[in-house]
């Protein structure tokens, strides 16, 4: 039976109302201390799931706790502090297969005969190997280097380098004969990955582009268009080519400093997208250049490529219509054969190539796809960067990689393992007030992030997610140099590819070898 | 499984260097008392000398000083020599027993030019490739022949280095029997690696000899970095990286020794926004494409070549280098001291600057072979240096 076109049984009309198993067992438990509660009825206004509801006879609060994600709103809210928000003790018979995680999603798919979605990242708790690798430090033998008192540089410079340079001495000052450039200067190697003016709300996205302006990095226009008032931060935008092509047109491509063509990401490699069209409101619309109301829906691959020629006819088609101007990268999802495809798309004429791991987020994703496809980004780029340099083509694109980076620490290590930069996205909206609830999809993100709702987009201002994403990296920013400082280097190009820093604890041989790194005590 | 990445060491050092800016022949003792002078800034277990001009009879051929802990790999060695060089002498190495030191490795020294095979044999012979055909063949014998090392393949030169105090080490090598237009010399404080012959310093590739008193935190990028280019680092001591370095981007790269050190000891990114055009982009072009070529980390390196010494710091000035001047002798060295002891009365003392090379250069058409690397004349690259142009006789430029 082809799934996209049998109808599941359940969307037949009929006049008895069906058992939902999935109702019966809730993830989240609401608990209310009455002691508290003045029953401001704040929390019913908050939720926009209806997990709280008004019991007129009673005059009282209900809860309906099937109906709470927890993302922690109410909780957050409540000006008593009456909300606690818990997972729920419900507990099912102890089962190392069973678990309720699966149990649940079978009935899930029972009731609705649909592909289970969800949002974030891979939440299977395969091996994170950033937490298997620790920094080296200088003691005595190599002064450690004060970030406050000396200078500290984390100015990183995308795009291809040539092999060596060519300089001629003219009227006794050296000019460079060789061409350079374009290239793009980040003052952090930390950039704001691609998520659509849609997926999430214009607010989010000015914050984005405002931060990346302040900080001197780029934000990602993702493959939602750019909305109007966005065009002023040029400078710091990468606009997105991606398989649905919305709200692509030449003013578009030529308005940031980068193009991106995406092929795939991390958290659903080998599929396209879809924005329902719940999403699509008027300013939408205009953006991407759909009607209202319509589902915006990617194809899995670009109709136009369906070989590795084909991107490089994609690639100079976009260097051509932009004049040479603006650097392209290429973004895929971190796959098995992944070195053998980066090569190839250095070999097609990207600038960039980005490497999205299988932790990386997503607004919606079919489950199996988030969970179970790709490869972890710390093995696929350990691999890639070493393929690259194998193939002596390391020096012609910029490798920048995504897709489960959480702290400082983490982009020090992908920088070890020989990123150029990284990319972050789920780290900005947690800073901005994501409660990693994971219901993106439904377009009712009570934070005011993942939504286009006018009421809920709200809940946050562009001035609030400007600051918040800002104080972020300029923390991660400072922690940087500080454990560069720590490592005795004063420049993070010492750094870049420079795996004698990490050490490895707990990892097999195997993972060392692919790593290139020893363990630790080695 | 095997997985093999270079341990690097960690040292601490004293390194004293003179040239003749006219090939005026300098005595071994020369050198051995100004390094001996610094005897405090070793501990006995590495100390070395890169001596230039004292194969005459010999200047148009590689030396190849050769290493080896037994005949075995010796034979080994030569096994490669007879294929792929034509040999037009070799001889043992004249040492002499030594208190303290004790069960050296063998060493020998053979005289070659590369033997081409086939058709290229037209093409290349004689040629510069022939410098090329050399490291690969450096590279071949240290890579592939357990207990071989190459410690030197210039011309009209050769490095001289061991276990021990750098009086013993000249006392084994009888280096005051040598005469040479450029000396260098290196006192060794390693903290982490035992002694080991292949592990004392000058560091050489062709006629490139590093001396070094520092640590290179950046290594392992330096390293992997070089790996792109075909050089493999197998001393297991970051000095190395440095010679390669050098040999990539000047020899092969063919950048003017400004610039390479300039790659080497970047301005920082503030001072580079205050320049003007074209330095700006210049400096801006060399720390973007050779970013991976920077060395980071507290550093002080003289290094050498048929033709000049070049004196170097880190970006900061994590370690000391002070350089002298009297007529046509230069002088650089960790301490002041070790310049006063074999020169009592320079005109010029100075303390070179952070990421500030000294480079002198031998007068032009002084020896055969010579080689110059200055290009700009009288160029202000990133701070004031003081270098010689081959061109402009003693125009001068310091700070
Ligand atoms: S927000 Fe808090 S105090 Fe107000 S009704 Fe809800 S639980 Fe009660
Ligand atoms: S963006 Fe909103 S809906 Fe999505 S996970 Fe975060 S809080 Fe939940």
């Amino acid at each position: 039976m082809n799934p996209q076109k049998e109808k599941a049984k359940t969307s037949t009309p009929r006049k008895k109302k069906k058992i939902q198993f999935s109702k019966f067992y809730p993830d989240f438990l609401i608990e209310r201390d009455w002691d508290r509660c003045i029953k401001c009825k704040i929390c019913i206004r908050e939720c926009t799931y209806e997990a709280h509801g008004w019991d007129q006879k009673r005059e009282t609060l209900t809860e309906d706790h099937s109906k709470c994600v927890g993302c922690h709103r109410c909780e957050a809210m409540c000006p008593t502090g009456a909300i606690t928000i818990r997972k729920h003790p419900s507990a099912f018979r102890e089962h190392d297969t069973w678990k309720p995680w699966f149990i649940k999603n079978v009935y899930k798919q029972a009731d609705t005969g649909g592909v289970l979605l969800a949002a974030t990242g891979c939440a299977v708790p395969f091996r994170n190997y950033w937490d298997h690798l620790v920094l080296d430090a200088c003691q005595v033998t190599n002064p450690p280097i004060d970030p406050l008192r000396e200078p500290m540089e984390l100015r990183t410079y995308l795009g291809p380098k040539p092999d060596k340079l060519e300089v001629v001495p003219e009227d006794g000052r050296f000019q460079l004969q060789t061409r350079i450039g374009p290239w793009i200067k980040l003052e952090v190697p930390i950039m704001f990955a691609a998520m659509s003016y849609g997926a999430i709300s214009l607010h989010v996205h000015q914050g984005l582009a405002r931060a990346a302006k302040e900080l001197g990095t780029l934000y990602n226009t993702g493959e939602g268009g750019l909305h109007a008032s966005l065009y002023e931060y040029g400078s710091n935008t990468i606009v997105q080519c991606a398989s649905g092509r919305f709200g692509l047109h030449v003013d578009y491509l030529n308005a940031g400093v980068a193009i991106e063509i995406k092929i795939g990401q991390g958290a659903k490699p080998g599929i396209g997208g879809h924005l329902p069209g719940e999403k699509v409101t008027e300013e939408i619309s205009k953006t991407r250049m759909i009607p209202v109301g319509s589902d915006a829906i990617s194809p899995a691959p670009h109709h136009d490529i369906y070989s590795i020629e084909d991107l490089r006819g994609l690639i100079y088609a976009l260097k051509e219509a932009t004049e040479y101007k603006k650097l392209v990268f290429v973004k895929i999802a971190a796959v098995h054969n992944a070195p053998a495809i980066a090569s190839g798309i250095v070999r097609a004429g990207a600038d960039v190539v980005v490497l999205d791991g299988l932790r990386g987020g997503t607004g919606a994703a079919p489950t199996m796809f988030r969970d179970y496809v790709g490869i972890p980004i710390e093995l696929a780029l350990a691999a890639v960067d070493e393929r690259l340099r194998q193939e002596g083509i390391r020096n012609q694109a910029s490798l920048v990689v995504s897709g489960g980076i959480r702290c400082s620490a983490d982009v020090v290590k992908a920088i070890a393992l020989g990123a150029d930069a990284v990319y972050i996205g789920t780290p900005a909206l947690i800073a901005v007030g994501c409660t990693m609830c994971g219901r993106c999809f439904t377009g009712k993100c009570p934070w005011g992030i993942a939504t286009n709702n006018p009421e809920l987009i709200k809940r946050l201002d562009p001035e609030t997610a400007f600051e918040k994403i800002y104080n972020l990296v300029h923390g991660w920013a400072h922690e940087i140099q500080e454990l560069l400082g720590a490592m005795g280097l004063n420049s993070i190009e010492s750094l870049r590819g420079n795996r004698d820093k990490l050490r490895a604890v707990g990892l097999n041989e195997v993972e060392l070898r692919i790593l290139g790194v020893k363990h630790a005590g080695e | 499984m095997e997985i093999l990445i270079p341990n690097k060491e960690q040292s601490g050092c004293g390194l004293s260097g003179v040239i003749n800016r006219k090939g005026e022949l300098i005595k071994g003792e020369v050198i051995i008392e100004s390094i001996c002078c610094q005897m405090e800034r070793g501990n006995g277990l590495g100390a070395g000398y890169a001596a230039y001009g004292i194969y005459p009879e010999f200047a148009d051929y590689y030396c190849l000083h050769v290493m080896a802990d037994n005949k075995q790999a010796l034979k080994e060695v030569e096994e490669i020599l007879a294929h792929k060089c034509y040999l037009v002498h070799q001889e043992r190495i004249p040492t002499r027993a030594t208190p303290g030191i004790s069960s050296p490795p063998r060493f020998r020294r053979y005289f070659v030019k590369p033997r081409y095979e086939g058709e290229i044999r037209e093409i290349c012979e004689g040629t510069a490739d022939e410098d090329d055909y050399m490291v690969d063949l450096v590279m071949l014998i240290n890579k592939n022949v357990a207990g071989a090392y190459v410690i030197s393949s210039g011309r009209n030169m050769g490095a001289f280095k061991g276990v021990g105090f750098p009086d013993q080490i000249a006392n084994f090598f009888r280096l005051e029997e040598y005469s040479a237009y450029i000396w260098t010399a290196h006192n060794r404080f390693p903290t982490n690696t035992p002694g080991w012959w292949g592990g004392a310093h000058p560091f050489t590739i062709l006629d490139w000899s590093i001396v070094h008193n520092g640590e290179i935190s950046s290594y392992g990028t330096n390293r992997r970095y070089l790996e792109m280019f075909g050089y493999h680092c197998t001393l297991l001591t970051d000095t190395e990286v440095v010679a390669y370095l050098l040999d990539l981007l000047i020899r092969r790269h063919g950048l003017p020794i400004e610039l390479a050190c300039m790659a080497l000891a970047p301005p920082f990114w503030q001072e580079i926004d205050r320049m003007e055009e074209p330095e700006k982009s210049v400096c801006t072009a060399i720390r973007a494409v050779y970013g991976a070529a920077m060395l980071n980390g507290p550093f002080a390196i003289l290094f050498a070549y048929n033709g000049g010494l070049v004196g170097l710091n880190d970006r900061v000035k994590l370690r000391p280098l002070v350089a002298a001047k009297k007529g046509d002798f230069y002088y650089m060295a960790s301490e002041e001291a070790a310049i006063r002891a074999i020169c009592p009365d320079p005109e010029e003392v100075w303390c070179p600057k952070a990421g500030e090379p000294v480079i002198v250069e031998l007068e032009p058409d002084t020896i055969p072979n010579q080689r110059s690397y200055l290009r700009g004349e009288g160029v202000q690259v990133s701070a004031p240096i003081c270098r010689f142009p081959t061109a402009v006789e003693e125009d001068e430029e310091e700070d």
